[in-house]
């Protein structure tokens, strides 16, 4: 029944997440600026893993693939390389993006080779029963920390920041119309981007953390995070605690394919690929 | 006049459309189903659309 009915395997729906997980917000987002960017669906690769997150773009009726835990960015790798002409994108979680497949993120940023990988952050484990992640904020309950979080948080943006990606974003669902335009900048950007969105978990975070109700979940999200141009006018104090919101880093920088076609003579110089 | 559908089968009534209406033009009755109580009141500002996680609600404009 809904607009977005082409892109999906309807038959499947309506699909398996909690009531109020806003990973499906996060979702719909990227389904939207796929469909803003007009993107060809029989063109377009959806990669998952493992994991809440990992299992919704099964519902999306493109061809897709779902791998071993954390391994979506390897796999996406394996047909960027095999196939450029294809729009790779990866939908993780948290966990699976930057715990159990962490090296495999630091790598592929590193390679700039022209994947999208969207990393739906909702601080924790919600499948296997609400354990902390490396992303979970300090202080945080959780089934494995019941007396609050007390290792540092996993900043994701930095680490492929660092790791050598030329495309950094983060949005949340509360300001979902902003993220739909930042994973369309993303998929339009040739080299490794990464966006994260912070998504919410009502049935494990929320539940635990005195957040129950999906919409406070989600107003939470609000305070969270403050957007770059916003916090530019902002005293240090006041932006001290927030993450900021909105593209992070944005470079041209040479592509993974680009320079193998080149090296291995597919492809002239200044030819486009 | 905004015509909004709602896909029964689809919402899990986690009242997140309910709440970020600005308008309170939906409500959760008291089974839990999502139903819309003022139509008319509707600015068609599509934020219960885009926030809902299932897909359940959209918004149709003349």
């Amino acid at each position: 029944m809904s607009k977005l009915d082409k892109y999906l395997r309807t038959d499947q729906m309506p699909h398996f997440a909690c009531p109020g997980c806003t990973h499906g917000t996060a979702w719909a987002a990227m389904i939207r600026s796929i469909e803003q960017l007009g993107l060809d669906k029989n063109k377009t690769v959806m990669v998952c893993a493992i994991g809440c997150a990992g299992r919704l773009p099964v519902y999306l009726d493109f061809p897709s693939i779902r791998t071993p835990h954390g391994r979506a960015l390897s796999y996406a790798t394996g047909v960027k390389l095999a196939n450029p002409d294809l729009n790779v994108i990866v939908f993780m979680g948290d966990g699976d993006a930057s715990a159990i497949g962490g090296n495999h993120l630091i790598h592929t940023a590193r390679r700039n080779l022209d994947i999208t990988a969207i990393v739906a952050t909702n601080e924790i484990y919600g499948m296997t029963g609400g354990q902390y992640a490396p992303t979970t904020e300090g202080g945080r309950f959780a089934s494995t920390a019941p007396f609050g979080m007390i290792e540092n948080q996993l900043d994701v943006c930095k680490l492929v920041e660092g790791a050598g990606a030329s495309f950094v974003g983060r949005g949340d669902v509360y300001h979902v119309r902003e993220l739909k335009d930042l994973i369309a900048s993303a998929i339009t950007h040739k080299g490794f981007s990464l966006v994260e969105v912070f998504t919410t978990c009502p049935t494990h975070f929320g539940r635990r953390n005195n957040m129950k109700k999906p919409s406070v979940l989600v107003e939470h999200l609000k305070n969270l995070t403050v957007s770059k141009k916003q916090a530019e006018k902002m005293t240090e104090e006041e932006v001290a605690g927030k993450l900021l919101r909105g593209i992070l880093l944005k470079e041209e920088r040479p592509e993974y394919v680009e320079t193998y076609d080149r090296l291995a003579g597919f492809k002239e110089e200044g030819e486009s690929v | 006049m905004t015509k909004i559908i709602i896909e029964p089968n689809w919402c899990k009534s986690c009242g997140i459309c309910v709440d970020f209406c600005p308008t309170n033009v939906l409500e959760l009755d008291i089974s839990g189903k999502l139903k819309v109580v003022d139509a008319n009141a509707c600015i068609s500002c599509k934020l219960c659309e885009i926030r809902c996680p299932d897909l359940a609600i959209e918004i149709e404009e003349d």
